[in-house]
């Protein structure tokens, strides 16, 4: 069968551990109102591959990957090609490749459990703790995001919280703080990232004549980040997690 | 036992040259981290500052602080000179003060006039006048030369012959001096001469070595001379590190002082210091703090260390570069990484003496060297920008386990070889005239074989690639021939002596031929094949550019339908170099090494079939296009790392720039990240790569504002510069380069 992706990252250091080859799959139900890939939302465009493809692809960086690196999927949404993912997954794994997704929880189908349960990690991107800053910020309803939570507990999966500061809309302690609540019951976490909004995605979307709905919103300061980095409780484990 | 070497270990090294088996009875190995290492001393500080205040002097008068053109430099040509009178450790300058400039005019005395004249100052008459009955090896070439090599050289299909100054690329051995002092030195050549002059059949080659051995002997005795003007008598072994130091340098100084060859090697010095240091801490002579010191005293000589040049040569080696190299590392033939506080020491000083394009430190990687060596070098890169890297685990098996770097990337056995330099011939180029039926596409000017020009309509591959081979084929006999004059004429005009001389009296030769424009090649043959590519006429019917329609995968993407032409084209480059015989018997090499000539072999190259506009810089090395590799850095590395290094044994150079924040986000992530960017890259097999870790708004910032960065120093091809001491265009062609990172 034959996926689509959006674009490949060969050397991708920042989403998961050690240095990985992203595919950044194509198709995404959410319009965030700051996503860099605008010309990922559609499943209409990008470009078919097979997983042999993809896996052959990420032998390349096998020497590269030392005990920690492998393959994140990334997006786009990747939960919407579950099918293909599945089988790409296995796919690595058979070549000892460690692979990661990296998933906003916007999206869910009968596939969304075999996904998690093959993956070796989860990138989970907590677009907002509030379900009316979830939809604001998404256009999408939270409730698929609880299942995914659901899912990564019934399979003690590990999982690295990721969660975008915007000024104005969750730049505050109060929402570190609803943060850690949110996720205080999710005892295979292993690491909380705090991103920094910034506004370098303005470029593409002119390029591509689109709006861009946070033009008005200056960059999240360095300084501030460092402080609400702070406030940041990772979760205590219950179990015993690799990776 | 010499009482020198009290407290070694003894072995074949006491009664015959064996540095190599000195080091491996003697060395100890280093596993821990960077915390043993010393800051600079007030001293180091105060002379610093003086080297910084002259730096800054010569760069605003225009690179070039001082010229004494008076004299030709020899060995002891001037007098004494220091950086600070009373305060050097090191001790000993090319001329009497720092930064000052001499004359070499044996290996071109028509590029002396013209340096002088540049600089504004008067050529003694006594020196013109003495060339009116010598000839220089410039001289010399010329005399030799056909039509046809004038030809290449001049339509830009051979670029950067070392035919109008020294060749360099010699790396004596200094370490010998202090080990052995120069009196056995001297001593053994005497050895060499009489079993040669007396052999059976004096010919050509035996009588020409005798009289080289002679002259090498007279290079030495003038060398202890140099010694003694600066107090030191060097007849005898080193008997500290101090000692060892400056025998080593007062060897290097000689040749640096006689020689204008481009690249000027140290050799591999550290881990054979670290003997001399080690048992120098165990008997209490030293503190670390004083070794240090001197390791400091001794980087801050080879600093100020220059030549004259002229605008044209400038113009293909941005930077004022000597490549004053050190290999620093690697693994011995015994299987044992070579790494020692030394090896750290010597990297220590880009943080007491700040980030310097020179010495052009090299760490030599395996996978076997100490995990906290790696680290430490990542951190080196990340904060200096200043070294480079390249794979002893692929030289090794070829070049044993003590071999050095000559220039940038190129391997030689310390001691047992030495290589003959030139130039690169241009692979972009040749595709061209091939096209042409050997029209060149910028001047009309008719070479090579004659043929038709490929027919209008879409270019035929087959055709295409049947052409290149009967050009290249061409151009590489020519190629060898213009060395073979070089090389003869520079042994005959001006020989290396106080080079030579560490040198064992019968070595092996390298021929080392090179390449420049690997990715416009790879590429536009790849456009050709899988795209449909159309010539465009001028009014003469001369193809002057190309319409491609379709798009075509591009050499840097870790595809192998292009990256697979870059590796052909190397094979087939060097198999036809090997068809023709070389003076002395050396052995052909190849490297795909550009310096910053890539951008002058970019103007001599019109419009090229895989769109690139004429008179557009190539990529440096063996570097993909600017932009061209999309795909990541990884992508990128791989498709440099297909080019196969016993294709290519003089070197295959990569310059990477990447950006802190896509290493990771904090400095131990990005550092960790590097050494597994590193570990990755020359697992593939690859050979070489300089590692920038900056911002392109850096640079660009350095590029309007240059008083700002007065240190800002970065890899280029092979070496470090000050960017500052770039030309505008060089400047902007770093800058348009790949930048690798992330949104």
């Amino acid at each position: 069968m034959k996926g689509k992706i959006h674009s490949i990252e060969t050397f991708g250091s920042v989403d998961g551990p050690g240095i990985r080859t992203v595919f950044f799959m194509q198709g995404c139900p959410a319009r965030c109102l700051y996503c860099h890939n605008p010309d990922s939302w559609s499943l209409s465009q990008g470009i078919a591959v097979t997983s042999e493809e993809l896996v052959n692809r990420a032998k390349r960086g096998k020497s590269y990957y030392g005990d920690d690196g492998g393959v994140t999927f990334s997006g786009g949404e990747p939960l919407l090609q579950g099918e293909f993912l599945i089988a790409t997954m296995k796919k690595l794994k058979m070549e000892g490749i460690k692979s990661a997704i990296d998933t906003s929880g916007t999206y869910y189908d009968e596939n969304t459990f075999d996904v998690i349960k093959e993956s070796d990690l989860v990138l989970l991107d907590i677009k907002h703790t509030e379900a009316d800053k979830f939809a604001e910020i998404t256009a999408c309803a939270q409730e698929n995001l609880f299942k995914v939570i659901d899912d990564i507990k019934e399979l003690k999966k590990p999982v690295w919280i990721r969660q975008v500061i915007i000024p104005g809309i969750n730049d505050s302690e109060e929402y570190i703080e609803k943060l850690n609540d949110f996720i205080a019951d999710l005892n295979t976490v292993n690491k909380v990232e705090l991103l920094g909004y910034h506004k370098m995605a303005i470029d593409k979307y002119n390029k591509l004549d689109m709006e861009y709905r946070l033009k008005d919103t200056p960059a999240m300061e360095k300084d501030r980040m460092e402080e609400l980095r702070t406030l940041i409780k990772v979760p205590k484990r219950k179990v015993k997690v690799a990776v | 036992m010499k009482k020198e070497w009290e407290g070694f270990n003894t072995g074949k090294w006491e009664n015959e040259i064996g540095i190599d088996n000195f080091i491996a009875l003697n060395y100890k190995q280093y596993e821990g981290d960077a915390e043993f290492l010393a800051g600079p001393t007030e001293r180091t500080k105060e002379c610093n500052e003086v080297v910084k205040d002259l730096l800054i002097q010569e760069r605003k008068n225009g690179g070039t602080l001082k010229v004494d053109a008076s004299k030709i430099m020899r060995i002891n040509s001037f007098e004494p000179g220091y950086i600070v009178s009373g305060k050097d450790i090191i001790v000993g300058l090319q001329t009497d003060e720092p930064l000052k400039r001499g004359l070499c005019p044996f290996g071109g005395i028509k590029m002396v006039r013209q340096e002088v004249e540049e600089f504004g100052v008067e050529l003694n008459p006594d020196v013109d006048k003495a060339f009116e009955h010598l000839t220089s090896h410039n001289d010399g070439v010329f005399k030799a030369y056909s039509r046809a090599m004038k030809d290449v050289r001049h339509f830009g299909f051979i670029t950067g012959l070392p035919d109008a100054y020294g060749r360099g690329r010699i790396i004596g051995d200094y370490r010998r001096t202090a080990l052995y002092g120069i009196d056995q030195l001297i001593e053994w050549k005497k050895q060499d001469h009489e079993e040669i002059s007396s052999r059976s059949i004096m010919n050509e080659e035996n009588i020409r070595l005798a009289e080289e051995i002679t002259n090498q002997i007279v290079a030495l005795k003038e060398i202890k001379k140099m010694a003694q003007s600066y107090g030191y008598d060097i007849s005898k072994p080193a008997k500290d590190f101090k000692e060892a130091v400056q025998w080593v340098y007062f060897s290097y100084l000689a040749g640096i002082k006689e020689e204008n060859g481009a690249a000027m090697s140290l050799g591999r010095t550290s881990t054979f210091l670290d003997v001399y240091a080690e048992r120098d801490l165990a008997n209490g002579n030293y503190s670390e703090e004083d070794l240090q010191e001197i390791m400091d005293d001794f980087i801050l000589k080879l600093r100020v260390a220059r030549h004259l040049r002229t605008s044209q040569y400038n113009e293909l080696f941005g930077g004022d570069p000597m490549w004053i190299t050190e290999g620093i590392g690697g693994i011995g033939s015994d299987g044992r990484h070579r790494v020692t506080k030394n090896s750290y020491r010597v990297l220590n000083t880009l943080y007491n003496l700040g980030a310097a394009p020179e010495p052009n430190l090299t760490v030599l990687w395996s996978k076997d060297l100490p995990e906290n060596f790696k680290k430490f070098c990542s951190k080196v890169s990340i904060d200096t920008d200043s070294i480079q890297y390249e794979n002893d685990d692929l030289m090794r098996p070829t070049c044993g386990g003590d071999y050095s770097i000559a220039c940038c990337v190129s391997a030689i056995e310390m001691g047992e070889q030495m290589q003959f330099f030139g130039a690169r011939c241009n692979l972009a180029k040749i595709l061209t005239l091939a096209l042409n039926g050997g029209i060149d596409e910028k001047s009309g000017a008719h070479l090579g074989p004659q043929m038709e020009s490929v027919p209008d309509g879409k270019i035929d591959f087959e055709e295409a690639w049947r052409r290149y081979n009967i050009y290249l084929a061409w151009l590489c006999e020519l190629y060898v021939n213009i060395m073979n004059i070089i090389h003869f004429m520079h042994d005959k005009y001006d020989y290396e002596r106080s080079q030579m001389a560490f040198l064992n009296s019968e070595i092996g030769r390298l021929m080392a031929f090179g390449v420049a424009g690997l990715s416009v090649a790879a590429d536009s043959l790849s456009a050709i094949k899988h795209a449909d590519v159309y010539p465009i006429r001028n009014e003469d019917g001369l193809i002057v550019d190309y319409r491609i329609e379709g798009d075509f995968p591009k050499y840097g993407n870790d595809d192998d339908r292009a990256d697979q032409f870059a590796v052909d084209i190397t094979k087939r480059t060097i198999e036809e170099l090997r068809k023709h015989p070389t003076y002395r018997n050396a052995k052909h090499t190849l490297s795909v090494l550009t310096i910053t000539s890539n951008v002058m072999y970019g103007k001599k190259t019109g419009n090229t079939p895989d769109g690139r506009r004429s008179g557009e810089a190539f990529a440096p090395g063996a570097n993909p296009m600017h932009e061209r590799d999309s795909n990541g850095a990884v992508a990128s590395l791989n498709s440099v790392s297909k080019v196969v290094w016993e294709n290519c044994q003089d070197g295959v150079s990569n310059t990477f720039s990447i950006t802190p924040d896509t290493l990771g986000k904090s400095e131990e992530e990005q550092t960790d990240t590097l050494v597994k960017l590193l570990s990755g890259y020359f697992g593939q097999g690859a050979h070489h790569l300089n590692v920038n870790v900056l911002n392109k708004e850096l640079l660009e910032d350095a590029y309007e504002n240059p008083d700002k960065y007065p240190s800002l120093t970065i890899r280029v091809s092979g070496y470090a510069v000050r960017f500052n001491s770039l030309s505008k265009e060089h400047q902007k062609e770093v800058i348009a380069r790949t930048f690798h990172g992330r949104v």
